[in-house]
């Protein structure tokens, strides 16, 4: 078992308790910052897969972007006085045990399936490879997911505007 | 052993199940939207390793990338939602928003 082993043991673990965290904590504020934990984790699982640009992206995305605008919203939303206990849930029991199977299944589906693994491609940068790829052969998506993205922003300021005097 | 597929998608599997357990069981929206992102990380993790794993070529990256992009525009318009209910109904409890139940 060598160091990069190890190291993958520590990343999938960070990322796995702070899912596990935002799942079970009953502070939201607490559930945000785990959301930070998960949000790195994987960062490094993408570092392990050789897709540095991707690594990148979802630390600035993520932890930049995602992360700010969740806890502004935990903040503008709750109540001042009972921040304490402000994450209840409900169902917990059927909650848990459909945690439980669909872990179950998902893990036999994993370990039981003959995957086609083709050995892990070599670790080249993928920054320009990524480039090429936007502008060529998934030229339509990026063009459509732009579309998506400024359609979503505009109606995000529509949805937040205040209501102007009648 | 060396780190493989299997071992991604067993994380990717512990995520999705936790971010759908955050999802069912949370009573505030916001703490909701974390379950979405959970299981939205978990798929673009799977994109990224069979990525590497199985293909071998930069298509699953891009994916996870357009992942990444489209759960950013779900969590703004998603809060965008989330500050119009807590503006009209005091309360960002989905229990509460149940005005339309007949």
């Amino acid at each position: 078992m060598g160091i990069g082993d190890i190291l993958f043991a520590g990343i999938a673990l960070l990322t796995v308790v702070s899912a596990a965290w935002v799942a079970f904590s009953r502070n939201i504020v607490h559930s945000a910052f785990a959301l930070l934990g998960t949000f790195f984790g994987v960062a490094g699982l993408y570092v392990f897969l050789s897709a540095d640009f991707l690594a990148v992206v979802q630390a600035l995305v993520y932890v930049g972007g995602i992360l700010v605008l969740i806890l502004f919203a935990v903040m503008l939303t709750g109540k001042i006085g009972d921040v304490k206990v402000s994450n209840r849930s409900a169902g917990v029991l059927p909650g848990l045990l459909l945690l439980v199977l669909l872990l179950g299944l998902l893990g036999a589906l994993v370990l039981a399936t003959p995957w086609q693994v083709a050995g892990p491609a070599e670790a080249v940068p993928t920054t320009a490879a990524m480039g090429n790829a936007l502008l060529s052969e998934y030229v339509l998506p990026f063009e459509v997911i732009s579309v998506l993205l400024i359609a979503a922003l505009v109606g995000a300021v529509t949805l937040v505007r205040k209501e102007e005097d009648k | 052993m060396t780190v493989g597929l299997v071992h991604y998608l067993l994380v990717a599997a512990a995520l999705f199940s936790l971010g759908l357990f955050t999802v069912v069981t949370r009573r505030n929206a916001v703490a909701i939207l974390m379950g979405v992102e959970l299981i939205l990380n978990a798929a673009n993790v799977n994109f990224a390793a069979f990525s590497k794993f199985t293909t071998l070529d930069i298509g699953g990256q891009v994916f996870s990338l357009f992942g990444i992009v489209l759960a950013a525009a779900e969590a703004c318009v998603a809060l965008a939602i989330v500050l119009a209910v807590f503006r009209t109904m005091r309360s960002v409890d989905v229990h509460d928003t149940d005005t339309l139940r007949g």
